[in-house]
């Protein structure tokens, strides 16, 4: 299955889910495809015009650009998502989409979707970092299989 | 008196509650606040999955839980936050979508600064109030006697004359002074009509003059511009059955509506900046050197990708066709990037907020430029209906909907 992670370029989230068989919606390939292709110049991310004007797809024009410009990004992804897991409060160093707004609409649109979400708190000690991974890959496990 | 729910955030500290229901006065229409009680909030934000930070959007989406659970307790709904505030437009259109689903009352929403205009907030009720107390006149399908419908825009005044469903004569000319424009084209459309200039007649008005034409005219009909331009567009193009939607590109703003059998359920209304208007349109022609009716025929011939222009601004969006002519580029694909530029602001800033239904019907004069109306195809990958005299959508309206007025 595709399943969607929350913070969306959470490397060791990314990992569990392809080991136990399933597809990682990840942001990373989205921006390496951005960074690779050779015409588009808006460094770092590449985040264009067109970017902007899709994210209007999940948000009125009227909200924030920086928050358009990530919807033109992880809309699509949230609507190819068949599961998701979502890390509340995670550290930043365990992967952020760096603006709080479009959390709260990433998890809001997720909700929407009607699909297996696992939602697990951010631990803060080595014994809860034990449980939160057995709680995903017991998730992961009960998923159907691609 | 009509109940219109309030669900908002932020009027109070803007210090624009006031206006709010200084509006809602004037339209003889009541603003109330659905009931909540403390413990239901945590609840009502955990069931929407929204999860806000600001508390009063928190008690905004209880407020909207509360009109699904309750739906008697008002008539319409009327949605507001503070502009430029990132949590409440996420917030305000997320509920929207949710109340859009959850019940059948017509929605409409607003984002205010310190100073709105109370023009805009009494169409906007107006509206409401209109779709809520004149259902049954709304539903009219066929125009009957003599009647005259005049539409005073911003940028135009237009009148027709009906008889027995159809249009047997019109006139438009640009406003000036509002209420001489509108004697000018009344008397134009009569003589067009064979009719006498002092011929005793059923009288519907619509558009930003309505009230000062409405009243020194003794009108027996005077409604605001969405409702009636609707009501218009739907018998014009011959879609009084099922859904659709219209498109009206003003002067000075646009409006989008939703309708079903021919009575608009949503709609929106812009004008953030004269940029996303036919005003653009004509600034853009006369720099140019022609007439804004040959600049949709030229756009036709044109490829906007050729220029980038941006009219979110229209003073910005003059200085980039300036530009591009400095630049050698073609009046042409200037023409199309103008019509293009447009179409965009539109697009981006109103037809994403609310659910396209097809047909799509484009009205006003600004459907006359041929070179917007296919931008406006381009843009939403559907082919749009523009019915014969898309100028005079307004005043057919007004005219149909008079002759339902004994």
């Amino acid at each position: 299955m595709k399943v969607f992670v929350f913070p969306p370029n959470s490397l060791i989230l990314a990992d569990l889910v392809e080991r136990f068989g399933h597809e990682p919606i990840v942001i990373m390939e989205e921006i390496r495809k951005k960074v690779t292709t050779p015409e588009i110049d808006s460094p770092p991310l590449n985040v264009s015009e067109e970017e902007l004007i899709r994210g209007l797809r999940y948000v009125a024009v009227e909200t924030p650009s920086g928050i358009r410009g990530r919807m033109g990004i992880l809309g699509p992804l949230i609507d190819q998502a068949e599961a998701a897991v979502i890390i509340e409060n995670a550290d930043f160093a365990f992967g952020c989409s760096g603006c709080a707004r479009t959390n709260i609409l990433v998890k809001y649109l997720l909700g929407q979707k009607e699909i297996p979400i696992l939602k697990v708190e951010y631990p803060s000690t080595v014994e809860n970092a034990e449980v939160m991974v057995r709680k995903i890959v017991d998730f992961l496990k009960n998923l159907s299989k691609p | 008196m009509i109940k219109i729910a309030q669900i908002s955030c932020g009027t109070e500290w803007s210090g624009v509650q006031g206006e709010l229901e200084k509006a809602a006065d004037m339209i003889g229409a009541k603003l109330v606040f659905p009931e909540v009680d403390l413990e239901s909030i945590k609840k009502s934000v955990e069931e929407f999955g929204l999860d806000v930070e600001s508390p009063n959007l928190k008690l905004m989406i209880a407020r909207a839980k509360s009109i699904i659970d309750d739906p008697s307790e008002a008539d319409a709904i009327f949605m507001v936050t503070c502009f430029r505030c990132g949590e409440g437009a996420l917030t305000k259109h997320a509920l929207r979508k949710y109340l859009q689903k959850k019940t059948e009352l017509p929605l409409v929403m607003y984002s205010f600064t310190e100073k709105p205009k109370l023009g805009e907030l009494l169409t906007r009720m107006e509206a409401l109030a209109t779709i809520v107390e004149r259902k049954s006149l709304l539903a009219r399908e066929r125009q009957e006697g003599l009647t005259l419908g005049i539409d005073s825009g911003s940028s135009m005044t237009k009148a027709v004359v009906m008889e027995n469903n159809e249009v047997i004569g019109a006139s438009w000319a640009p406003t000036t002074d509002i209420f001489k424009s509108a004697e000018k084209v009344k008397k134009e459309a009569l003589k067009n009509a064979g009719l006498p200039a002092d011929w005793n007649h059923r009288m519907g008005v619509t558009g930003y003059g309505r009230h000062l034409i409405g009243s020194k005219l003794n009108a027996d009909l005077i409604q605001e511009e969405l409702t009636v331009a609707s009501k218009g567009a739907a018998f014009m193009s011959n879609k009084q059955k099922g859904e659709a939607t219209v498109i009206d590109v003003g002067g000075l703003d646009n409006k989008v509506m939703t309708l079903l059998n021919g009575i608009p359920d949503n709609f929106t209304m812009g004008g953030l900046c004269a940029g996303a208007s036919g005003r653009f349109l004509e600034i853009a022609a006369s720099r140019l050197g022609i007439d804004v009716a040959k600049l949709g025929e030229l756009a036709l011939k044109g490829n906007h990708k050729k220029v980038r222009m941006d009219s979110f601004c229209s003073i910005f969006g003059i200085q980039d066709l300036v530009s591009a002519l400095a630049r050698g580029s073609l009046a042409e694909d200037v023409a199309a990037a103008a019509c293009n530029s447009v179409a965009q602001q539109v697009f981006e800033t109103q037809l994403q907020e609310i659910d396209l239904r097809q047909p799509i019907i484009e009205v006003g004069g600004t459907a006359l430029v041929p070179g917007l109306v296919k931008a406006m195809e381009s843009i939403l990958g559907i082919k749009i209906l523009v019915p014969k005299m898309p100028q005079y959508g307004g005043a057919v309206g007004a005219a149909l909907l008079v002759s339902g007025i004994v």
